[in-house]
């Protein structure tokens, strides 16, 4: 584990919020919570499902507005209000979705999806040749055959395989953040070390920040630097992997420990 | 695309009513190849000519043949000129003062019918408390039959030009025959005529042309502005949603027939063709494509492709043409299906109200009916006037709700049997 607390922040929040209805249905998905994600740091978002986590990613990608708070990026405070602007935004901060059968659009050949990658990347011009060897050494940073995969549709290839291609795609665009919602929670447990290993090599390769989220503790701290516990759009506890997991502090990170289930011993279900 | 295409075409339902339309739309394109005739062209003198082949009779009579048949022809000219009323009247006569007993008296046979009747009835015989006017009623039957029974020939006299006197040219009795073929002038129309004497078929073919043409018309435009409107509405979200959502709204409460007729009506007749009418139906039959496509849209929003698509830069327009549109084109097809369909009523009903396309150039399915009912076609009996129409309504609605609901189970898996 190294130790980021003189590493640059890359992207911080104070009091982020979002409310969703109004009068008596209004909810606070996201309430008030504070973080400070460093460069080249793996941070994990762990709660149960419902708790936020991914209206927060989905402020954090700026794909909806922020009801209240403020949010940093690269030590400014963001400004996404036109859309060239949130274009370069973008080509800052990258996202991982969970479902990758839903990721791709299914009318169009995965080409595309590479190809429009080298174009924000500002290669559109390149000769075709030259385009074709930029994907080929995408695909196989994520072992897979670009020459086998051209001209076909997301349907013809496995979940796995889709999931690889969108590291890939984060392999060409080179952002300064990677958002990872859940990408493995779809996949066999094969392929989710084979994607999990990608994105920590991807990390040591360009010093990406990765904010990984999930619902399982056990693989958070697998992989994290940095510990963020969710509990109804609260930020209940955080830090360090190894103090987070192996001494928590908050009754819910203690609950999500024991939810874990385990080889070896009878399960604890009282907690449930 | 082709395989959506392939698919549909396992559908029975998508084929039998794709079959039904093409059906209509060959007839449409290939009959008027084939009769050329002004589809307007008011052939018959007077209205509602029955169905059948018309023969000039000074051809009838012109025509050298020399056909004799055997047969005996009193007794089809009885079955034909014999009409049900005059069988019943027949009968009553028979019955009260003839002192024939109920039992005996068939109406179904002509023939014995008839020879009951020439065995007693007798024209000089006064019947106390029968009016002039009821006997001279059997009178003028009795000489019907009589004259149905005469067997004897026609002189055919033609005039000298020298001396004015008639000299017999021909006579037949008859058992002379013409063969049809050998007539110079005959005219079929299979569906008679109408009120104005035109040739039924012809005005329905090209009647059936104007009303697709117009339903098509509406089609487009509705589906044209329902989908701008609920793509703008589903995917653009917010103050844009709410009033377009309140626009919507406002149309489904007032009912767009209401509106229709009200508008209508406020064109001016002369500018009132099929193609404003066309125009007129699809500005008022959107709402409920824009209400679907809106909801199909906002469900859309949200998914990952399009979430992507937005991380990787793409404009509005891009991310509505590529990433939305083709997951609702199919919806959007049977969405336009079903309104080419109401649209081909909407025009229907429209001109039966006589606020249909006013033209006395072109024919459209509505105006016929319009014309029928007007000439009261349906109280005299005159059944092709209307009833074509009715059915071609009613088959190509038919066939483009069966194409509709065999595209809804391909698209829509849970109908799937």
């Amino acid at each position: 584990m190294r130790d980021f607390n003189n590493a640059k922040p890359c992207l911080t929040g104070k009091g982020v919020t979002k409310t969703f209805g109004f009068g008596d249905k209004k909810m606070n998905a996201v309430d008030h919570v504070d973080f400070n994600f460093h460069e080249g740091e793996f941070v994990s978002i762990v709660g149960e499902s419902g708790s936020g986590k991914t209206t927060l990613s989905k402020m954090l990608l700026g794909l909806i507005s922020v009801t209240e708070g403020q949010i940093d990026f690269q030590g400014k405070p963001r400004d996404i209000s036109t859309n060239a602007k949130k274009k370069e935004y973008w080509k800052g901060i990258q996202a991982i979705f969970q479902d990758p059968f839903a990721s791709y659009n299914m009318f169009y050949k995965i080409d595309s999806v590479l190809l429009d990658c080298l174009k924000m990347r500002g290669d559109g011009s390149l000769p075709y040749e030259k385009k074709f060897e930029l994907m080929t050494e995408a695909c196989s940073f994520v072992n897979l055959k670009f020459a086998e995969l051209t001209n076909k549709y997301p349907f013809e290839l496995s979940g796995g395989q889709m999931q690889r291609l969108m590291i890939a795609r984060i392999f060409l665009l080179k952002p300064k953040i990677l958002l990872a919602d859940e990408p493995t929670s779809m996949i066999d447990a094969c392929s989710r070390a084979t994607i999990l290993d990608m994105l920590l090599k991807l990390r040591d390769e360009i010093n990406m920040t990765i904010i990984f989220i999930t619902h399982d503790i056990g693989l958070a701290y697998y992989v994290s630097d940095t510990v963020y516990i969710m509990e109804h759009g609260k930020f209940v506890e955080y830090g360090p992997a190894d103090k987070v997991i192996l001494n928590p502090q908050a009754p819910y990170t203690k609950r999500l420990i024991n939810d874990v289930p385990k080889i070896y011993e009878e399960w604890d279900l009282t907690t449930v | 695309m082709k395989n959506t295409i392939k698919q549909a075409f396992h559908s029975s339902k998508f084929v039998t009513g794709f079959v039904i339309f093409m059906f209509v739309l060959v007839t449409i394109f290939v009959y008027p190849l084939i009769v050329t005739r002004d589809p307007l062209e008011m052939v018959g003198q007077g209205n509602f000519f029955k169905p059948g082949t018309y023969v000039a009779v000074s051809d009838v009579v012109g025509t050298n043949s020399n056909y004799r048949l055997n047969v005996d022809t009193s007794a089809a000219k009885l079955e034909t000129g014999l009409s049900v009323e005059n069988r019943a009247m027949m009968a009553d006569w028979l019955e009260k003062y003839g002192e024939v007993p109920a039992s005996d008296i068939d109406v179904t046979d002509a023939e014995s019918l008839v020879a009951l009747w020439n065995e007693k009835y007798d024209p000089k015989t006064v019947i106390k408390g029968m009016t002039i006017a009821v006997r001279n009623q059997y009178m003028r039957l009795n000489n019907q039959i009589q004259h149905a029974l005469k067997d004897s020939g026609v002189i055919i006299a033609e005039k000298n030009e020298e001396t004015g006197e008639l000299e017999e040219a021909k006579s037949y009795d008859g058992r002379e025959f013409v063969n049809q073929g050998d007539l110079p002038n005959t005219q079929t129309f299979l569906l008679g005529t109408d009120n104005f004497g035109r040739d039924v078929l012809t005005e329905l073919v090209a009647a059936t042309k104007v009303s697709l043409g117009v339903g098509i018309i509406a089609g487009v435009i509705a589906t044209i502005i329902g989908l701008i409107l609920g793509l703008l509405a589903g995917y653009v979200g917010g103050f844009v949603d709410n009033l377009i959502t309140f626009i919507t709204n406002l149309f489904t409460v007032i009912p767009s027939f209401v509106l229709l007729i009200l508008i209508s009506y406020s064109v001016s007749e002369s500018a009132r063709g099929t193609t404003m009418v066309g125009i007129l139906i699809g500005i008022t039959a959107w709402p409920w494509t824009t209400r679907s496509v809106r909801s199909q849209v906002i469900s859309l929003r949200n998914r990952d492709h399009v979430n992507l698509s937005k991380l990787s830069g793409h404009s509005m327009m891009r991310i509505v043409f590529t990433d939305i549109l083709p997951y609702i084109a199919s919806y959007v097809v049977m969405a336009f299906i079903l309104q080419i369909s109401s649209g081909i009523l909407a025009e229907a009903q429209l001109s039966m109200l006589g606020l249909g396309p006013s033209t006395t150039t072109t024919a459209t399915l509505g105006l016929m009916m319009n014309w029928a009912t007007q000439y009261s076609a349906h109280t005299s009996g005159t059944w092709w006037a209307y009833f074509p129409v009715i059915l071609v309504i009613a088959l190509i609605s038919f066939s483009l709700n069966l194409m509709n609901t065999g595209l809804d189970q391909i698209f829509n898996p849970q109908l799937r049997d």
